[in-house]
């Protein structure tokens, strides 16, 4: 069978586009074919490139310290923001994307249609204008809604550039998840549900004990994507005054003139992380026992 | 006769368009073994699907074990006493074959951990797969698989099993196994309505047979009389064919 893979490559290698189409159609008649179960080696030679990576970022602080290492003391604290961006933005675009694919697949027409007004209006603005929109126009809007209500509160309002930028991703990711996990869900044999509720479970009880642990297999491989997505995307958040590793790049820059070096160990320090996360994403996949 | 468990009288079901029940009327008894014959499309398994609400009819009355299913306040209630078994097993593919009996007996039936695996247990033995019990659906036979689906169904204690063609997704030597599980079954006076079109089976284990066609029931009456003699041209003409196979 092997449009499952052909569907997870696509998934992989166009999934802005494709979003929720990215899963691979359901298994016929339960799950005979069972990917990823197929025996693998245990060691995945893809971490060399991690080692290679790690090596050559060790290598050049230890032996160019001047740039290298001074660069790295000026933005640690930018890839700490940026690691802390990443995972915190990532717990709520998970919760977010559950409860927008949830909707999604919703009987009830208005919930269906909240959700799938959400989805179809964020995927078609870009993601730096969300940002910008959410750092420069939110917090006006919030103010004179304040002063509209007599709510002080909000009508001194005064923005918190790291929350915004979280909100600002988490909204914009949380339209794709919601693609992500809607076709998840829809991917599991629909015999599957119908067994559970005729065993006499709820509707709650079957999609959290028999639909999404299922679903969660299917949608690894595009959820580990958008994180990865996300690490890279975080970087626009240096546009809207949020101190990340691309900002702290461009300030170090700025004082020192030195473009090559600065923005050659950011790359690399970016590429550490995806290629980490890619590797402990794999390793994820490979660990499904049934 | 005393009231009937199963109570179902003129009813209607529409998928859209399609006029897929029209006018049903049924009543089965407490241990009566009722099997469902009739050709592809003509309303067996949504018949099935209505007594246990996977669908909702449209007009008419089914009542179940005394509940009035269109009114039922907890639909879950009436499903808990009626198992079902599907044509594609439907083991939940992320669970043991024990884990799959235990669910619901958890979940529903809230039986606690200890009880509800005991239980398991001699299920699966009574199916002839204890030592398959931490096997997941993928690793085990369809055969097995159907014995375990009709264990996971058993489990629940149900009063009512409906059967929606059991053996035809499986390969001919499995066929038995399963079949010989629901004679037992039969045979110790569970009420089952069985679509399935082993005439061996009907002959052994049914009490009364139907013959569906078109959304309708055509004929009904007991298996010597309705697989060898049945008086309708419709019937006739079916039997024929399925006896050919
Ligand atoms: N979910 C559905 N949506 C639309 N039509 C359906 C659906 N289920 C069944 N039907 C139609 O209802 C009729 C009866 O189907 P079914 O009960 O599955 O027949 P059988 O089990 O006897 O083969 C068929 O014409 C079928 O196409
Ligand atoms: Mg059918």
């Amino acid at each position: 069978m092997p449009s499952r893979d052909f569907f997870k490559n696509v998934g992989r290698t166009f999934s802005r586009k494709s979003a929720g189409t990215d899963v691979p159609p359901p298994a016929a008649e339960g799950l005979k074919f069972i990917p990823g179960a197929e025996p693998t080696s245990r060691l995945d030679p893809w971490w060399w490139l991690v080692v290679a990576v790690i090596l050559l970022v060790t290598l050049l602080m230890i032996f160019q310290p001047d740039p290298y290492w001074h660069i790295f003391l000026f933005v640690r604290d930018g890839l700490v923001i940026t690691i802390e961006l990443t995972v915190i933005s990532f717990v709520f675009i998970i919760i977010l994307g559950l409860i927008g694919g949830l909707g999604r697949i919703a009987k009830n027409p208005v919930i269906h249609f909240i959700s799938s007004l959400y989805v179809e209006i964020i995927r078609g603005i870009p993601l730096l204008v969300q940002l910008i929109w959410w750092y420069f126009a939110a917090p006006a809007v919030i103010q004179s809604f304040g002063e509209w209500v007599h709510w002080d509160a909000l009508a001194t309002y005064h923005s918190n550039p790291i929350v915004l930028a979280v909100v600002g991703l988490v909204i914009c990711y949380g339209a794709y998840m919601a693609e992500i996990f809607r076709a998840g869900i829809e991917s599991i044999h629909k015999g599957q549900g119908e067994a559970a509720r005729s065993l006499g479970m709820s509707y709650m009880q079957s999609m959290v004990f028999v639909i999404l642990p299922q679903a969660i297999r299917v949608v690894l491989p595009p959820v580990g994507n958008e994180f990865i997505m996300l690490i890279k995307d975080t970087s626009l958040v240096s546009v809207v005054a949020v101190a990340d590793l691309t900002r702290r790049g461009r300030e170090f820059m700025a004082a020192h003139f030195n473009p090559i070096e600065v923005w050659t160990l950011i790359a690399l320090l970016y590429l550490v992380l995806t290629l980490v996360s890619a590797r402990v994403i794999a390793w994820l996949e490979r660990r499904r026992k049934y | 006769m005393s009231e009937p468990i199963i109570h179902i009288e003129n009813v209607h079901k529409y998928f859209g368009r399609v006029h897929a029940l029209r006018g049903i009327n049924l009543d089965v008894h407490v241990g009566e073994v009722v099997v469902i014959l009739g050709p592809s499309g003509s309303g067996k398994s949504t018949l099935l699907r209505c007594i246990n609400n996977l669908e909702v009819y449209n007009s008419g009355k089914i009542v179940v074990d005394g509940i009035l299913l269109k009114t039922a306040q907890n639909i879950n209630a009436v499903r808990r006493e009626v198992g079902m078994v599907f044509q594609s097993f439907n083991l939940f593919a992320h669970l043991t074959a024990l884990e799959n009996l235990t669910l619901a007996q958890r979940k529903v039936r809230k039986r606690p951990r200890q009880e509800a695996e005991k239980n398991a247990r001699d299920l699966l033995a009574k199916v002839g797969i204890s030592d398959k019990a931490t096997c997941y659906p993928s690793q085990l036979s369809g055969g097995q698989q159907q014995r375990v689906a009709i264990a996971r169904a058993l489990a629940m204690n149900p009063k009512i099993m409906l059967f929606d063609e059991p053996t035809s997704a499986l390969d001919p030597e499995m066929i038995k196994e399963v079949l010989d599980v629901m004679l037992a079954l039969a045979r110790e006076g569970m009420t089952m309505l069985v679509v399935s079109h082993e005439m061996g089976f009907a002959r052994a284990a049914a009490s009364r047979c139907i013959f569906m066609d078109e959304g309708q029931i055509v004929e009904e009456g007991p298996p010597d009389k309705l697989l060898s003699s049945p008086t309708q041209e419709r019937t006739k003409l079916f039997i024929s064919k399925v006896l050919q196979l």
